[in-house]
């Protein structure tokens, strides 16, 4: 009640107060859920000696031994490649239920996963072999390159396809998107019948998902995929939170509208391409962490891309942490524990709101 | 973590190089560096002679234990099924292809023996720059590939008598698998089932394991025209006409269904007889120490009807 009694400017400053109060919160979290990744594992090392492996890192002193190999091969670049990944899907998340105006829109829809996914098993069906001489001698092989240009050569492919005198229908995009999301399927299902027992497994695997052989050479090379794509998305939020309103609207606003199309999708299909390759396909944090934010804080984008690259980083990382300490020394697919740990908490917000879902 | 051995070391154990301080404060600097690698190799050597090792692939850990090498083992991945004790007792570190760099670390091992297919690549370079050696094994399902995964591991394990001996006592029991088959006037004709849902069969063609299998029991493979593991229509299972089917079942309780519960199974010569043949998973296509043993009991069920003079 007293948030009415206040003029206009006294009520922006407390929604901005109030935002920045949740995006500094869910920073918070990040920090704390790496810093407990950091120090969990399969292998004890306290964490005391982790801060001081780490100190020593950072500040440039020589470290070696076990702990160290640990936390800084091992946990480390695993920890990177988890923030950067979650980050991207999430937020790309957010842009596409912008761009699409469709609650149900996830990355997958620009045709960037499916791509990923066909090209990925065709590497590994087809084999290392056949394409290594065309890639070079790369350090990770050849199915992470393959997956990364599947997914990009799909998304252009149907953007040329819906895009007509310079305008993009995003209706006719999401139908060949589905059409091709068809066609993929029916192709990897061709792969997965000439694929012998070794390349099944690898296949299934895959599409669960996982961040495990994490490496450095893997954290630099999403880096300069994802990183630019997580800083280019505030520069999007004025524009998908005009298109919301619709296109004509959009325009009329004076938003460059197919400016705003094309800049979306090639983010979501460079970042999305990066992270499919990196980790194989992980589901869920894309369509929902979105979602739960637009219930806990509104559907403006300002707040929304930031604080869906933050909450998704920690999903993931958390994901990730339990992934690998639940039954180690094995490790479950991180595909299944998104969902796991996402879903409970997302129906409790649903319920608890009781209002349905809103965009 | 133990230091790796050092090229020019040796393996046998010889008594332990001791240096006494004083002496080693009138070496000169060069004389130190030239005696480092005799210092490592004492080092070695003063050290626990034995492993800590962990066993990647059923086949592994079945020779580790037939080497009587089992002490040493710390974790096995989850194909590890015989002997039982080996997934009750050890570690298990997770699916052959799925490995964790830093959950097999945290074992604190100095060997890692995996099969070839063990994964992911990243996963084993990580386990390797911890100074964790990790010698490969063969997956090739033949009895030389069989022989040469035991030599592997005995060497790997520094134990080339046991494994010679046991390379001889399944050369040997390939011998008479041979002279059995000779005996074998009829080959029986036969299908590998893997799988039975919804009465589809995946069945084993060319370059399967069940394949080798078959062949060692002086089996005819009904599903050659096939590569790999295949789904079967009714129709060219009619067509086939085996004589038997052999399938697995995975472990306790694990029991198969009846394949004659199918209409086009029901058609085929193996029905008229009821002849299906169900054996253990990895006694059956695990490629170890066992497999001549289970290619003579596979053989004698399915040539019941001749005199082959199986002795186990």
């Amino acid at each position: 009640m007293t948030v009415l009694a206040l003029d206009r400017d006294d009520l922006r400053a407390a929604i901005r107060d109030r935002r920045m109060l949740l995006l500094l919160a869910l920073a918070g979290l990040l920090v704390l859920v790496s810093l407990v990744g950091l120090g969990l594992g399969a292998t004890g090392v306290p964490p005391s000696r982790v801060l001081a492996v780490l100190a020593d890192a950072l500040t440039g002193r020589a470290v070696s031994g076990g702990d160290a190999l640990i936390v800084l091969q091992v946990r480390l670049p695993r920890l990177l490649l988890g923030l950067l990944i979650g980050a991207a899907l999430a937020s790309t998340g957010a842009l596409m239920q912008g761009l699409f105006r469709n609650p149900l829109a996830d990355p997958g829809l620009v045709g960037v996963s499916a791509g990923a996914a066909l090209a990925a098993a065709a590497t590994i069906v087809l084999g290392d072999r056949l394409l290594a001489p065309l890639i070079g001698p790369l350090p990770f092989g050849a199915l992470p390159v393959g997956a990364f240009a599947g997914g990009l050569l799909t998304t252009l492919a149907l953007y040329v396809v819906a895009t007509r005198s310079g305008r993009t229908s995003i209706a006719t995009m999401l139908l060949a998107g589905v059409a091709f999301g068809a066609l993929a399927g029916a192709v990897m299902g061709l792969f997965s019948y000439l694929s012998d027992d070794r390349q099944l497994r690898d296949l299934s695997f895959w599409s669960l998902g996982s961040l495990s052989g994490a490496t450095w050479t893997k954290v630099m090379a999403v880096t300069p995929f994802i990183l630019p794509t997580l800083l280019a998305m505030p520069f999007l939020a004025r524009g998908l939170n005009a298109l919301s309103l619709g296109e004509a609207e959009a325009f009329h606003l004076g938003v460059p509208v197919q400016r705003v199309k094309a800049v979306t999708i090639l983010l979501v299909a460079v970042a999305v391409g990066a992270s499919v390759a990196a980790a194989g396909m992980i589901g869920f944090v894309g369509i929902v962490v979105p979602h739960v934010l637009r219930l806990i804080a509104g559907a403006d984008h300002k707040m929304l891309l930031p604080a869906s690259a933050l909450l998704g980083a920690a999903l993931l990382v958390t994901a990730d942490t339990v992934a690998r300490t639940i039954a180690a020394p094995a490790e479950l697919p991180i595909g299944i524990l998104t969902a796991a740990i996402g879903a409970p908490f997302f129906l409790w917000l649903l319920l608890r709101r009781q209002g349905g879902v809103v965009l | 973590m133990k230091p790796a051995l050092v090229a020019g070391c040796s393996d046998e154990r010889s008594d332990p190089v001791h240096v006494s301080g004083p002496t080693m404060t009138m070496l000169s600097r060069r004389t130190l560096l030239l005696a480092s690698p005799l210092l490592f190799c004492a080092s070695h050597l003063r050290a626990d002679p034995s492993h800590r090792i962990v066993s990647i692939g059923g086949a592994v850990t079945e020779i580790l234990y037939r080497l009587g090498r089992q002490d040493e083992i710390v974790g096995v991945d989850s194909t590890s099924l015989f002997p039982e004790e080996a997934l009750k007792t050890k570690k298990n570190v997770g699916y052959v292809r799925q490995l964790g760099a830093e959950g097999v670390l945290s074992l604190n091992p100095t060997l890692v023996i995996a099969s070839e297919g063990a994964g992911p690549p990243d996963s084993l370079r990580l386990i390797e720059q911890a100074g964790v050696s990790i010698v490969r094994v063969t997956d090739e399902p033949s009895a030389a590939g069989i022989a040469k995964r035991v030599e592997t591991v005995a060497k790997a394990v520094d134990a080339p008598d046991r494994g010679a001996a046991l390379v001889a006592e399944i050369e040997k029991g390939f011998k008479q698998l041979a002279e059995a088959k000779a005996r074998v006037t009829r080959p029986a004709k036969a299908l590998f089932v893997l799988s039975l849902q919804n009465g589809r069969p995946l069945v084993g063609g060319q370059g399967t394991t069940a394949d080798a299998m078959l062949a060692l029991a002086g089996a005819t493979n009904v599903a050659s025209s096939l590569t790999g593991w295949k789904p079967l229509s009714d129709e060219g299972l009619i067509a086939a006409a085996p004589d038997a089917i052999v399938m697995m079942n995975h472990g306790p309780g694990g029991a198969a269904s009846d394949p004659f519960a199918y209409p086009a199974f029901a058609a085929t010569p193996a029905a008229a007889q009821r002849r299906v043949i169900v054996m253990d998973s990895l006694y059956l296509l695990g490629f170890g120490p066992r497999t001549p043993d289970a290619a003579r009991d596979l053989m004698a069920s399915l040539h019941a009807d001749q005199v082959v003079a199986v002795k186990p």
